[in-house]
């Protein structure tokens, strides 16, 4: 589980997270909306540990210890993962040692590789000419090899092209086990109720939602979050009347 | 005949004659003599103590000649070892080779002139020994052929020269490793290398130094690729040395004649490095490349690269990259000149530190902090060199990864 209390946080002397409270279930997934510049890769930064997001008051917890203050690689080690928007490139670094790193050498690179249509790039330096969608490709393939228990996707959709998003939408969904297929030893229910892994997805346009069951809705705006069940209802809020409304109504309604 | 006569004294003209770049060296700090080691036949060289073993393997240098078509090991100034393993291949010391043949005078001091500076003047009037290894034409190696010159000698002046022709559509790779024993301190190395490549031939060289940290090197090398001709040049040292000073000429002659050159440099506090090379393009079609990676871990690295385009349609390209990682200098130094309408020429130099950004990004997939500045350090000094043999790509890569503790 993550919880996050009343978290402030400062970017270069300028407060861009204020008062967060945020609970993230085994087994759930949020999605963060708000406009651009409202804190939202802040958030996931902060939560992923990167030290110029300062922390200036509040905590985070992640599996009931105090991470508020735990380094990165620590954080990452526990079973944080993020999926960048746009990582940096690594010359030198092929994809492949990256996905080796990411599965301390025990993942299958190859066959993960295979399932997001991705082996002809694993010879190449990490994210080197990659294109948007190549890079969500990359990211998720990571991840697959990392196998956290928590996922961070910053814009997973966004630079995807109209073939690949069904393909990155349903690795998202399979990454945060919402496949569920009833087998013959277990039923759709037992299945849900194992499910474990956490997700916190960034999202414009809302395509992700076609793919993935969302657990809750958030809505970032100025640092504020503001929160409703059902991330549908927040999307279509945003969509007729715009973010300012939005979270107007959703004041109203708390 | 080879008029060794008239070389020796305008060699000895320039005895005091300073290099053009470079710290100056007093030669009077070295000795040029020192005691005859016995030749080593086969079986007494493979079985070398431990400890020398594994220093030369830092080299590339493999006793048990595994995976190679020939050794030349020279110890201060005698040959311990020189055999070949595959037809179609000559390794001749250069002293028997000066004795015996006559062609050697159309490459003995043909491309490097002997009266350049004190060193090539020293290398011409004080030859210790050296090799000249030949590829016959239309011959081809599978397998690298070795070459060691080793000091063992405290305060030694090495003086060798080395001649490498690949006839005519021959393929030759060669590794050579320099090094010295773990005991010493202080030495010089003065190495002249003439390198031919004929029509449509093909040589790899490779060269990994390993010096003692006083050691002071002078390097004077020059080739010559013709029509067709390959000629691709490595180079990795990342073990400190006092002072390492080298400035390699290469002339394209030929139409479509490719010359690529690779360095890898790691230097540390104490050490010194002007290193670089030049290529002039003088056909059509002819191609050339300089890439060089420095990493200046409180050392002071100049870091050359010279091309001149002679002709219209040539390409070159010229990528010189520093990374500072713990004080010290990285001094790049790109140049270009095109002397015609058509040339193709383009340089590309960075000198830097590591992104921050790099790092966190290694940290959130599970890496320490020093794991990632390793892992990022070790994907800048691995650079893709195309056409290298598969083996000697796995010589360098394990060459870096040795060294890599030294660099961090």
């Amino acid at each position: 589980m993550l919880v996050i209390e009343d978290l402030q946080v400062e970017l270069a002397g300028n407060v861009i997270l204020k008062h967060i409270d945020l609970e993230i279930k085994p087994g759930e997934t949020h999605v963060l909306f708000g406009p651009n510049g409202s804190g939202k890769t802040s958030l996931l930064m902060t939560i992923m540990g990167y030290p110029q997001y300062k922390v200036v008051g509040g905590t985070i917890s992640f599996k009931g210890e105090d991470i508020t203050h735990s380094p990165i690689h620590e954080r990452a080690q526990m079973g944080i993962g993020m999926s960048y928007q746009r990582p940096p490139t690594i010359h030198g670094l092929k994809t492949r040692q990256m996905v080796d790193i990411c599965g301390k050498n025990q993942a299958n690179t190859e066959e993960l590789a295979r399932r997001v249509n991705f082996e002809s790039f694993l010879d190449r330096d990490l994210n080197a000419g990659f294109s948007g969608g190549e890079i969500k490709r990359s990211e998720l393939l990571q991840l697959m090899a990392q196998n956290p228990d928590l996922m961070l996707f910053d814009e997973p959709e966004s630079g995807v092209d109209i073939e690949n998003i069904a393909l990155v939408g349903e690795t998202i969904a399979r990454l945060l086990q919402k496949e569920c297929t009833a087998t013959r030893d277990k039923s759709r229910l037992q299945i849900k109720r194992e499910r474990n892994k956490m997700g916190l997805i960034i999202t414009h346009i809302g395509h992700i939602l076609d793919y993935v069951d969302v657990d809750k809705g958030q809505l970032l705006f100025n640092g504020v979050l503001s929160c409703s069940t059902n991330p549908r209802e927040i999307f279509r809020c945003i969509s007729e009347v715009g973010y300012e409304e939005c979270v107007r109504c959703s004041i109203d309604e708390n | 005949m080879l008029n060794r006569r008239e070389l020796i004294d305008r060699a000895s003209k320039a005895s005091d004659k300073k290099a053009a770049i470079g710290p100056d060296i007093d030669l009077m700090d070295f000795v040029t003599s020192s005691e005859e080691h016995d030749y080593l036949p086969d079986d007494r060289f493979h079985d070398l103590p431990e400890d020398e073993k594994n220093l030369l393997l830092l080299s590339g240098v493999d006793v048990l000649e595994k995976e190679r078509a020939g050794t030349y090991f020279q110890k201060d100034t005698s040959v311990v070892h020189c055999e070949t393993k595959q037809e179609g291949l000559e390794i001749i010391p250069i002293k028997e080779a000066l004795e015996k043949y006559d062609w050697i005078k159309d490459y003995y001091w043909k491309l490097v002139s002997v009266d350049a500076d004190k060193y090539t003047s020293a290398a011409a009037t004080g030859l210790h020994n050296g090799y000249v290894i030949r590829a016959l034409p239309g011959s081809k190696s599978v397998y690298p052929i070795q070459a060691c010159l080793y000091i063992g000698k405290e305060g030694l002046q090495q003086n060798v020269h080395n001649i490498i022709i690949a006839e005519e559509d021959s393929e030759l790779h060669m590794i050579t490793g320099c090094s010295t024993s773990p005991h010493l301190k202080k030495g010089m190395h003065i190495g002249i290398s003439e390198f031919y490549i004929k029509k449509n031939a093909k040589l790899s060289f490779t060269m990994i130094h390993n010096w003692a940290e006083d050691m002071v090197v002078r390097p004077r090398s020059a080739a010559v690729v013709e029509e067709g001709g390959l000629f691709l040049n490595n180079y990795i040292c990342m073990k400190p040395v006092r002072s390492l000073q080298m400035y390699p000429t290469t002339h394209l002659v030929g139409n479509d004649a490719v010359a690529r050159f690779y360095s890898i440099i790691v230097g540390s506090k104490g050490s010194e490095y002007d290193v670089g090379g030049r290529i002039f393009l003088k056909k059509p079609g002819t191609r050339a490349e300089i890439v060089a990676r420095t990493i200046s871990n409180g050392g002071r690295i100049i870091s050359r690269g010279h091309l001149i385009g002679e002709v219209s349609d040539i390409k070159a390209h010229l990528e010189c990259k520093g990374l500072i990682i713990n004080g010290g200098l990285v001094y790049a130094v790109p140049e270009l000149e095109g002397h015609a309408d058509g040339v193709e020429m383009s340089h590309e130099a960075a000198v830097g530190k590591i992104a921050q950004e790099e790092i966190y990004y290694l940290m959130s997939r599970g890496l320490s902090e020093d794991e990632a500045v390793s892992t990022i350090v070790r994907g800048f000094l691995s650079v893709d060199i195309p056409g290298l043999p598969p083996q000697l790509k796995a010589e360098i890569d394990k060459a870096i990864e040795m060294s890599e503790k030294d660099v961090m």
